[in-house]
């Protein structure tokens, strides 16, 4: 497999207007793999691929895709890439069968190789049994089939998935993942952006993005090992009572409520921070179970964005 | 190749969205209806039994046979009778008489006199319709004076002369496919492109390998169809309702027409560029449109407007059609003798056309 990372950005920075919505994000994202955009909604995530697939012209910086340096050779690189946009964007007012046949007829496959990827597709994404219904009158998952179906038709090495799951049931997700990462499999590198943990969680890679920069970037793993503070684990029968007590102390940078259970992110400088958190609330008189435990994903989300918002109001 | 299988797939794609679009489907078959109907019945230049009042000052047996010649001209029907001009003057003043004739009491000396005229008309010239009849009919007593010698070839002439029935129907319904085809036409491709960047799916498109080219071909193409059968639609209820004869070569009309067709579908496909919603898009078609009707010669003559009028109406399609569809269909023009509005309109597509295909951007920015 080509060594190169499929895209390399430096300093990709696009402005609307006064507003910045992606602000030097700098990536290199390895072939092959799923690399995930988190970020919540106006972080930059979608203008970001926007930019990478030429649909926006960067403002400054530059980017290379499957080493096309884009926009000025977006034509080029649109036989090897595949997009599936934030909304449904296949034609409503056509069956199954017509859209993935539009689609395979517009990527220019041959007659035999059209049969073959419309046949293979139809399976893999159980669409067969949907092939004379028109796509408006589908459910959200099958929609979303239908457009990863279309989408890669034509075997492209690079898929942009743009919140391709927003609108979709969690069964349909799963089945969804699974898809991704059986593409994967076979080569194909895949950029796909969410909102959701337990999706990022899933990524190989991960870029958090907030407020148009990029703030994280590793695997979930070594992202959850190089957070920038203690996470201890809170067990308690008045959890709203010990998240106030809790959230008033400076050395505290974040609490979380987790049904009777409370996520709290301290300094990692603290010294003995379990024994600390223990006197904090037996001195609001609250019986609590204090341990130390790993940073999970949301952790390292909100060590990454929340922080670094509370850091700008000081 | 790969060029032609995606101009073709844009093609299906259109006629089977086309297909299941009933309102748009309605509306190739009906705005050609209606506005033959329209057009054909209700604006009509032969203005016919304008209310009338007459004062018959003379009496004499000339004067009431230029009554009843009058009214059997159908122009105007006499519902008002006065002693003067003053009392009719009044009538037309309420608003209850549209013309009125006064008949002097030394009418037939008057015919024998050259020098002075018979007969007085009068004219509400707040209309210009009737403005515009008043003007034939100032003709008649002339022709009245030479009846006076010679009765009844005189009177006989004079029907003739006003006798120009369905005249207007005839005029109207060739320019009438042009209006038709310039409406029609414009909205339908410029919303064909708008709809799709409205409902998504250009977002999707223009990440695929297809051409700017490609895609506007494969945009025209099924709209070229579509105004050729619009043009057959127009012809056949002109002929079957207004008997509208062609006096040139069908081949000659539908080659025009399909040089016609592709300049307004140009002109669409620019309109597409701009407009970000279906409604902004026929917006600007109702924009293109109006200066279409009014500047074309379709309803006022071309050649009575001022240079400023016609440097406008000569940039839009409809004029040059106009001048090809009536010298065709009803002079029996051929092609070659209408080369400059050809050639016009040949140039009109290719600016549109490059226009449009500069225009678009495959990027949403």
């Amino acid at each position: 497999m080509n060594p190169d990372p499929a895209i390399v950005s430096s300093g990709l920075t696009r402005s609307f207007g006064d507003l910045v919505a992606v602000d030097g994000v700098s990536l290199a994202i390895p072939r092959g793999r799923i690399y995930g955009f988190l970020g919540p909604n106006g972080s930059g995530k979608s203008t970001t691929i926007r930019m990478l697939c030429g649909l926006l012209k960067p403002t400054a910086g530059s980017v290379r895709v499957l080493g096309f340096d884009m926009p000025r050779d977006a034509e080029r690189l649109r036989e090897r890439i595949g997009y599936m946009t934030q909304t449904f964007s296949f034609y409503r007012d056509l069956t199954v069968a017509e859209n993935l046949e539009f689609i395979a007829d517009i990527y220019g496959l041959g007659r035999r190789h059209k049969r073959t990827a419309i046949e293979a597709s139809l399976d893999r994404y159980s669409l067969r049994g949907h092939l004379r219904q028109r796509a408006g009158t589908l459910s959200g998952g099958e929609k979303q089939r239908l457009a990863l179906a279309g989408v890669t038709l034509h075997d492209p090495e690079l898929l942009l998935l743009d919140e391709p799951t927003s609108a979709v049931d969690p069964q349909s997700r799963r089945d969804f993942w699974d898809s991704l990462f059986d593409l994967a499999a076979r080569g194909a590198t895949i950029l796909v952006s969410t909102h959701f943990m337990d999706e990022a969680e899933r990524c190989h890679r991960l870029a958090i993005l907030h407020r148009g920069r990029l703030v994280a970037e590793g695997t979930p793993a070594e992202l959850a090992d190089g957070i920038d503070a203690t996470v201890l684990d809170v067990a308690t029968d008045e959890p709203h009572e010990a998240r106030s007590a809790l959230a008033a102390a400076g050395y505290v940078r974040a609490v979380a409520q987790l049904g009777s259970r409370l996520h709290v992110m301290v300094d990692p400088d603290l010294p003995d921070p379990a024994g600390r958190l223990t006197r904090e609330l037996r001195s609001a008189s609250l019986a609590a179970e204090v341990r130390r435990t790993s940073a999970n994903l949301e952790d390292v989300f909100v060590a990454a964005t929340g922080f670094r918002r509370s850091g700008e109001d000081q | 190749m790969k060029s032609l299988r995606r101009i073709l797939a844009i093609v299906r794609k259109e006629a089977r969205q086309l297909s299941r679009d009933r309102l748009t489907f309605g509306m190739i078959v009906g705005i050609p209806l209606l506005q033959i109907v329209l057009f054909g019945y209700a604006i009509n230049t032969d203005v016919r039994d304008l209310r009338g009042g007459i004062a018959d000052q003379a009496r004499t047996q000339l004067s009431r046979r230029l009554v009843a010649d009058i009214q059997a001209s159908q122009v105007i029907e006499f519902l008002q009778v006065a002693d003067g001009p003053g009392e009719l003057e009044a009538m037309m003043r309420r608003g209850e008489i549209a013309v009125a004739v006064v008949i002097p009491h030394d009418f037939e000396r008057r015919l024998l006199d050259r020098d002075r005229p018979a007969a007085q008309l009068l004219v509400d010239g707040s209309d210009p319709s009737i403005a515009g009849v008043a003007r034939r009919l100032r003709e008649m007593p002339f022709v009245a004076r030479e009846a006076a010698g010679r009765e009844d070839h005189g009177l006989f002439e004079l029907r003739n002369y006003y006798n120009p029935e369905r005249r207007s129907a005839v005029q109207i319904v060739p320019a009438l496919i042009g209006v038709i085809l310039n409406l029609t036409m414009v909205l339908f491709t410029a919303v064909a492109i708008v709809r799709e960047r409205e409902r998504g799916n250009l977002e999707l498109l223009i990440t695929t390998p297809i051409r700017n080219t490609e895609l506007m071909a494969g945009k025209i193409l099924p709209y070229i169809l579509i105004g050729l059968a619009q043009v057959s639609i127009i012809l056949i209820t002109g002929m079957v309702l207004f008997d509208v004869p062609v006096f040139g070569s069908l081949w000659d009309l539908y080659a025009a027409s399909l040089v016609f067709i592709a300049a307004t579908l140009g002109l669409g496909l620019v309109i597409s560029t701009f407009a970000q919603t279906q409604f902004q898009a026929m917006q600007l078609t109702v924009f293109t449109f109006l200066p279409s009707i009014l500047l074309s010669g379709f309803m006022f003559p071309f050649d009575g407007m001022p240079p400023p009028a016609q440097w406008v109406g000569n940039l839009l399609p409809l004029t040059h059609f106009v001048v090809m569809v009536r010298g065709i269909v009803l002079r029996g023009a051929t092609l070659s003798d209408l080369t400059p509005s050809l050639q016009a309109l040949g140039i009109f597509f290719a600016v549109t056309m490059s226009a449009a295909i500069l225009r678009f951007r495959k990027r949403l920015d």
